[in-house]
Formats: C-alpha cells, sequence, structure tokens
C-alpha cells in the first residue's frame, strides 16, 4: 500500500489519546516524507480539509471499545460505513468517524480510506503511552515502514493551510 | 469528545427504562438520568465522572507562564477561552496593562474561536435535532449547501486562528503581556477574503436558523454575562445578571459559589442566595442587544428573536446571529489593524492573586490564581460555562419532560437531548465520560 497522506489522530496531552498521533511522528522520525503526514485533534472539518486532493488516506486514531488495550483494528472506509465499534469508541467527538461518513455524504471522500483503531487504556491527562499501548504504535510504525506505506509520491498532496 | 452509542432496553413489566449509554453530539462524553415515577418526574442528574478539577491540581507549582498553555488543552474546542482567562488573570495579579493593539488582537483571535464553535454546534450538533435526523451525515445529504457553507466558515475560524495563533487549534502564539510574534497585517490578506464569505453564509445560516421549529418552551432564568461600556461582550466587562447584578469580575466568588454534588465529580455552580442560573449566548444577547450592531439587532428582530428571550431552544439562533456577529467583527478587526509593537507588554511577577471572566463560546469563564514572588502557582481555580449551566440544564429537563410525561420514551429522549444540548455543553471541561438514561415506572 502507498498512501498519499497518513493522518494521526488525538491528544497528545491525554495520555494514550494521542496514540494515532504518535505513529505519525514515529515515521516522521524515520525519514517518511513530512508532506505525507499529518497530526490533527480529529475535529471532522480540519479532516475533510487535510485529505483534500489526497486519493489514499490512512487515519490513525485511539479507540475505547472494550478490547484489551493494544489491539488494533483496520477497517477499509471507502465503499463501507465505519462500523459501529469505531464509531463509538473514537475518543474524538465529531471526530473521525463523522469525517468519513460526512464526506461520503457530500461526495468527498478520498478513492480510497482506510483506518485503524489501536484500542487505549486511558486518556489520562499528561503525556506518555501505557506499555501496552506504546508496543502497538511501535509495532505499528515498524509495520508501516516495513511496507513503506507512504513513500513515493503519485501525486502532490495540497499542504496544510492551502 | 465524545461517543456515540446509544442502548434502549427494558425490564421488569410495568417498569420502562430508556438508557442511552452516552449522550452524543455534546462536546465530551456526557448524560444525564432522568426518572419518572408515579406519574411525576422524580429525579433529573447530569451526571460526570471526571476526576474534578485536575487543572487546578496539575498547575500547582507551575510557572505563571505556563498557565495559559496549560489550561488551553482542557478543551479542544474553546482553548483561547482558557488562554484568555490564564493571561488576563496574571496580567490582573501583576498590575500589567496591554495596549489597545495587543488587546484588539485578542478579540481577533477569540472571534476565531466563536466562528469554530458556534458553526460546529449550530450546523452539525444542534441543528439535526430540529429536523429529525439522527445526526449531522444524515442532514447533511438533504442540506448539502448548508453543510458545505458550514465548512467553509468553519474553515475561516481556522484560518484565523492559525494566522493569529500560530497554530488552528491549541493556539501557541499567546503569552502572558500579549503575543510571541504579532501578524504582519499582510498575514490577514487571504482569511479576511474567506471571511466576506463566511459572512454571507452566516447571514443564511441565521435564515436557516431562524425557520427551525422550536419547541414551546420558556422558563425565568437569570441571564448571567459580561458586559462592556461599547462592545458586545468577549474578552472583558463587568460581570451582570437580569436580577440586577453588576460586579467587577474580582467579587466573582463573592456572588457564586460551586457546590459538590453526590452524581456528579464536577461542582455545580449557583448564584448565592438566588440559586441556578444561565449563562452563553442567549443570556449574552438578553444582556446585551444594544452593544450589538444596528443591523443585526435588525436582522435578529426579523427573525423572530427579542431581547428578553425566554425559550432556550432558540439558542440556537442566537449563536447564528453571534457567528455572523464575530465574521463582521474579525473583519473590523483586520481593517483597523495595527500591529502591536512590541508584541507583548513586559510583566513582572509578584505575590498576588488575580481573575479573569471572558466569554467562551458557552458563556462565562472564570479563572483565578494564587501567585508567589516567583511567579509560581499556588493556586488555581477554573469554573467552566459549563458547570455553571448544570443546574440549568436539569431543571429544564425537569420542566420539560414534566410537560410531557405522556410523551413516549421514542420521542422523549431525543427531546431531552436536544434539550441539553441548548447550552451546547463542553462537557470536556467540566467532566469526561457520561451517560443518558431515562427511567420510567
Amino acid at each position: 500500500l502507498n498512501y498519499e497522506l497518513l493522518i494521526g489522530i488525538g491528544n497528545s496531552d491525554r495520555g494514550d489519546d494521542g496514540a494515532g498521533r504518535e505513529v505519525v511522528r514515529r515515521l516522521r522520525n524515520r525519514g517518511f516524507s513530512p508532506e505525507r503526514l499529518r497530526e490533527l485533534d480529529g475535529e471532522a472539518a480540519s479532516i475533510l480539509e487535510a485529505w483534500k486532493g489526497a486519493n489514499k488516506v490512512l487515519l490513525i486514531d485511539a479507540m475505547q471499545s472494550g478490547r484489551p488495550p493494544g489491539t488494533i483494528l483496520r477497517f477499509d472506509a471507502t465503499s463501507n460505513p465505519v462500523p459501529t465499534i469505531l464509531r463509538c469508541c473514537s475518543t474524538h467527538g465529531f471526530g473521525v468517524a463523522a469525517a468519513v461518513e460526512l464526506a461520503r455524504a457530500l461526495d468527498l471522500l478520498p478513492d480510497r480510506v482506510e483506518i485503524i483503531g489501536i484500542e487505549i487504556e486511558s486518556p489520562e491527562v499528561g503525556p506518555g503511552l501505557t506499555p501496552a499501548v506504546e508496543s502497538a504504535v511501535e509495532a505499528l510504525v515498524t509495520e508501516l515502514a516495513g511496507k513503506n506505506a507512504c513513500a513515493q509520491p503519485t501525486r502532490p498532496v495540497v499542504p496544510p493551510g492551502s | 469528545m465524545s461517543v456515540a452509542k446509544t442502548k434502549k432496553s427494558s425490564s421488569k413489566p410495568g417498569t420502562r427504562t430508556i438508557r442511552t449509554e452516552v449522550l452524543s453530539r455534546v462536546e465530551g462524553e456526557g448524560g444525564l438520568y432522568v426518572k419518572i415515577a408515579n406519574g411525576e418526574v422524580a429525579d433529573v442528574q447530569l451526571k460526570i465522572f471526571e476526576p474534578p478539577r485536575f487543572f487546578e491540581a496539575f498547575l500547582r507549582g507551575r510557572s505563571y507562564e505556563e498557565a495559559p498553555d496549560i489550561t488551553a488543552r482542557i478543551c479542544g474546542i474553546c482553548p483561547v477561552a482558557y488562554q484568555m482567562c490564564a493571561v488576563q488573570s496574571m496580567e490582573a495579579a501583576f498590575g500589567a496593562t496591554v495596549t489597545p493593539e495587543i488587546r484588539a488582537l485578542r478579540r481577533l483571535l477569540y472571534c476565531g474561536e466563536w466562528i469554530e464553535s458556534h458553526t460546529l454546534h449550530i450546523v452539525f450538533l444542534h441543528a439535526p435535532d430540529f429536523l429529525g435526523y439522527p445526526d449531522g451525515i444524515a442532514m447533511a445529504r438533504d442540506h448539502r449547501e448548508l453543510v458545505l457553507q458550514a465548512l467553509h466558515i468553519k474553515k475561516s475560524g481556522n484560518e484565523l486562528m492559525t494566522v493569529v495563533g500560530g497554530r488552528e487549534i491549541h493556539p501557541i502564539n499567546v503569552r502572558v503581556g500579549g503575543f510571541y510574534r504579532a501578524p504582519a497585517a499582510s498575514e490577514f490578506t487571504e482569511v479576511r477574503a474567506k471571511l466576506e464569505t463566511a459572512r454571507e453564509y452566516a447571514a443564511k445560516a441565521v435564515r436557516f436558523a431562524a425557520g427551525l421549529p422550536f419547541p414551546d418552551f420558556e422558563r425565568d432564568y437569570e441571564f448571567v454575562a459580561l458586559r462592556h461600556p461599547e462592545e458586545y461582550p468577549i474578552t472583558e466587562g463587568r460581570l451582570v445578571s437580569s436580577g440586577g447584578l453588576d460586579i467587577d469580575v474580582a467579587d466573582y466568588e463573592r456572588h457564586f459559589v460551586e457546590e459538590h454534588v453526590r452524581h456528579s465529580n464536577a461542582l455545580h455552580s449557583i448564584l448565592r442566595g438566588r440559586g441556578p442560573y444561565h449563562v452563553g449566548p442567549l443570556a449574552r444577547f438578553n444582556l446585551n442587544y444594544d452593544r450589538l450592531p444596528g443591523a443585526l439587532q435588525e436582522m435578529a428582530a426579523s427573525a423572530g428573536l427579542q431581547p428578553g428571550c425566554r425559550n432556550p431552544f432558540k439558542s440556537i439562533l442566537v449563536r447564528a446571529i453571534e457567528l455572523l456577529f464575530a465574521c463582521e467583527e474579525a473583519i473590523r478587526l483586520i481593517d483597523e489593524y495595527r500591529r502591536p509593537d512590541p508584541p507583548a507588554v513586559p510583566v513582572e511577577p509578584r505575590e498576588a492573586s488575580g481573575c479573569a471572566i471572558t466569554e467562551a463560546p458557552r458563556g462565562i469563564l472564570y479563572h483565578r490564581y494564587q501567585l508567589d514572588e516567583s511567579g509560581a502557582i499556588l493556586e488555581a481555580k477554573i469554573v467552566p460555562p459549563t458547570s455553571q449551566n448544570q443546574k440549568t440544564i436539569e431543571a429544564d429537563l425537569r420542566e420539560l419532560v414534566g410537560r410531557n410525561l405522556e410523551m413516549q420514551a421514542v420521542e422523549l429522549t431525543p427531546l431531552c437531548e436536544q434539550a441539553v444540548r441548548n447550552y451546547d455543553p463542553c462537557i470536556s471541561c467540566a467532566t469526561h465520560f457520561l451517560k443518558f438514561e431515562l427511567e420510567r415506572n
């Protein structure tokens, strides 16, 4: 897979809630192109704005579904509605699932949208990940880096703010 | 943050329980428990589970300079409100006065937050209630133009925040005394153009909101808001109420007290000797109607909105008026912009205490800090608008359910949720993770 944009979603000041952003940060530290990596807080309008012009998008978000912390769920949202489990459990209000479904309703969805949810332990106030989530984040970074998940540009992605 | 999870169940014969696990479409995770017994409303509780006042403890021992950025993290929707209260509290404590240019730039930044927050609430969170849609997504299919326009308005607010605040969420450019860097006038060119369009769309949003079906419901409230000698209040003013209160913000704690309630980890605020009160757009509008530009007063009138409005469901219409006001005010402030130079005034820490109140999108936010001679925080007190409205929300629900006892749960539950959203409760400010329950027997 070769994503044009990876968006990490969360609040890094809320512990595990920043898991998705942490994946993106670590990919950046591994030399992945910053233009293909975005960190957002999960607000829907910003997500719709961020992926304008991108055809293949991966969203990485924290979730709380009652599964063991560190569980990773994957979902291809391209042609199927975001499942209840991800809708329920994203920790971001009118956020990721809303952004995807709103974009679908408005015909603004990129050609391909995938979502990875990382089950978190607790969104406590303060930075830092709990051990299970830390392991999941690192595993995901290794996997995405190994797949060279966002290496080769196929078309320019609209930079933030444009 | 909010989680959309609804569960309906029925238990014992003769008893019906409707339970919404988590109240969706409020900022933060919120919920409510309503119990009907023997044909009467037996109990209404807005429940809150977050460890209370974490941030107040977290701030202790930190430098005054850190308060704006730390408190901004309490909420992703109204970080500017927290920053503005923090910096103005510190300046009050240290006897610093900012220049008119800095003050105007702060007001401009705050307009960005009103634009973002009000747009989100009006179109995506609250309008679906009025039109009978389960959420903003379902509504978007039928109201594509409105939703696309709302996205544009919101984006113009985001961009204003980026130009002034350094980034669109959790601005990093705000400091005690002013800003780290003041934008050059030329940096506003693009966002000003977007705001012009946003203004047109906001005027359409007012007309849209005016056409919504408002439940016939009024209550007597004591409205509380800031009041400024000249401006529609955002960053400063005296604190006034419809009951005749007119105080300096420094006297806030002499008149308002917080009570701990068993069903909630948050503190509920009351006006001493008088009880619950109402903060937010409806309070601001009713107490500051004469501070709105004439054209907006006319627009409000033609939308069927008069000062003295006591129907909380019309808060969506007031929010739309305020959204239009914020767009126009932002344009005015950009046109009159004089770059603050230097971008901040010097601040000398001293042993003191200082407080401030600003008008967050959902109502007054109060901060007070006790500082030592080095500027380290000894004590912090933060009273968010949502905890000030909680008792009023409960009272609204008690009344609303009481008037609609014969209504089936399938109708009553969404009506209750709609009534809660009249206050745009930002539960993440006051709380975290909440549930909704309606119990009837």
